[in-house]
């Protein structure tokens, strides 16, 4: 490995790797809007709306994210509406994840046990006091584990970018690869930069995850 | 003594099958009344509905003023402190000041022992533990009537005491309760009154010497018989 070559290339990728970080965490951002959104209208079961989301988080669930973006960066400007590369990247990334964080948080909900609605309901609290101090934060403890996965998922899936030409880091790469074969040296950053984009996520994750958890199913400290 | 809940000719049905029927039952104020039967006749359900946690097919239940009930699982919130749970309601709900609240919180908890415990959460806590925290949040709201539905039934044999000395200590209080429980020995020191439920009927009403002593119904004394052991040696 050329490591003048790996420096020079520094610059290039930190780049993309801003772009790649930008339009991926705007897609995470909208992916859990769209989440709690479709969780609570499915939780509440709204009428029509409920089944609306149904077919969304089918529709967006089984189908890859790379066709998913092809629909709307080629699609929408057939319709007459035409997106950039990077809106395009981030509404793509934040309906996929929408999909599933309507599912992750949904099932969060579903878990916190009937009899908690009919313990706080025995309390005289109503029922709007009952789902924000009581459900939601057990619902959202719960949910913890799945919803770090999504945005670890949300963040590796950034790569299928380069297909709608956003510069990002996949895109960099192959770009780099393509122009002056130092194939071992672009590969080498690009792998070291998805783990810097990721590490701190997976690490805070697990921090809030810790954290949370142990309170609630944490096991009886008979220290105290 | 004033009646504080009156039940009459109270229905429960889940579809067909009849849980609870034609019940009619008055409660004193300061009374403390068992009920016991068989599982599945209907006991935990009467409780239910009179805490409006069922919908009722027929008849009506009055009640003079608030009920507060304490569950078999003690249903505490586990996202919460010992004491954030005891001051959720009080001040949601009742918008009492918070200080008051805590004052009050941490005096109740002190009856039942529990002082060392406000800041932990309840995973922390054993079962006894758990459930003396669920009579005391019950407790705070200052109900009219207490709703206590098989409180020991999932507790450990050495946690039981704990959790029954706190309801005998509520009962010397002249508080008003409704007691569903297994603990026969528990039943007959606390009642003033016991009924018998079976198949979603009151088939006794009765005193608790009288109940214990010299049941009248057959079916009462089948039932109290599952309690005694023949000597095997």
């Amino acid at each position: 490995m050329d490591t003048g070559v790996i420096t020079s290339y520094i610059p290039i990728f930190a780049k993309a790797f801003l772009l790649t970080l930008k339009i991926g965490w705007i897609g995470v951002a909208l992916a859990f809007v769209t989440g709690i959104a479709g969780a609570f209208t499915l939780y509440f079961k709204i009428p029509l709306l409920s089944a609306a989301v149904k077919c969304y988080v089918e529709l967006f669930r089984n189908t890859p994210l790379l066709v998913q973006l092809f629909f709307i960066y080629y699609g929408l400007p057939v319709l007459g509406f035409k997106i950039s590369a990077e809106v395009c990247g981030a509404v793509g990334l934040g309906l996929l994840g929408g999909s599933y964080m309507t599912e992750s948080i949904r099932s969060g909900l579903d878990a916190v046990p009937k009899i908690q609605m009919e313990s706080a309901a025995s309390l005289g609290l109503s029922r709007s006091q009952t789902f924000m101090s009581v459900i939601l934060p057990q619902a959202f403890t719960i949910s913890v584990p799945g919803l770090v996965a999504n945005v670890i998922f949300l963040l590796k899936e950034t790569s299928v970018f380069s297909a709608i030409s956003l510069m990002d880091l996949m895109f960099t790469a192959k770009d780099l690869i393509g122009l002056y074969y130092n194939t071992t040296e672009s590969l080498f950053l690009l792998v070291l930069f998805y783990i810097a984009m990721l590490l701190p996520v997976s690490f805070a994750g697990s921090v809030i995850e810790k954290k949370m958890r142990s309170k609630m199913f944490g096991g009886r400290d008979d220290g105290i | 003594m004033d009646e504080i809940l009156k039940i009459e000719h109270l229905t429960k049905k889940y579809d067909d099958i009849t849980v609870l029927n034609d019940i009619s039952l008055t409660v004193k104020k300061g009374e403390v009344l068992v009920i016991v039967g068989p599982s599945g006749c209907g006991k935990s359900t009467l409780l239910r509905c009179i805490n409006n946690l069922e919908d009722i097919q027929d008849g009506k239940v009055n009640i003079e003023g608030k009920t507060g009930m304490v569950f078999q699982s003690y249903e505490l919130f586990p996202h919460m402190t010992v004491l954030q749970n005891l001051m959720l309601a009080p001040v949601k709900v009742q918008k009492r000041k918070k200080d008051e609240v805590k004052k009050e919180a941490e005096q109740l908890l002190e009856r039942v022992g529990l002082s060392s415990k406000k800041d932990n959460y309840p995973a922390q806590l054993s079962g006894g533990q758990k459930q003396r925290v669920a009579i005391v949040r019950a407790l705070i709201m200052h109900p009219e009537v207490l709703l206590f539905d098989e409180v020991t039934a999932a507790l450990d044999p050495e946690m039981v005491r704990e959790v029954l000395d706190v309801i005998l200590d509520l009962a010397k209080q002249d508080k008003t309760m409704l007691i569903v429980t297994h603990e026969m020995a528990f039943a007959r020191a606390i009642a003033d009154r016991v009924i018998f439920l079976e198949g979603g009927s009151i088939i006794e009403d009765t005193t608790p010497a009288e109940f214990f002593d010299a049941p009248r119904s057959e079916r009462a004394k089948s039932f109290l018989r599952t309690f005694e052991f023949e000597k095997v040696h």
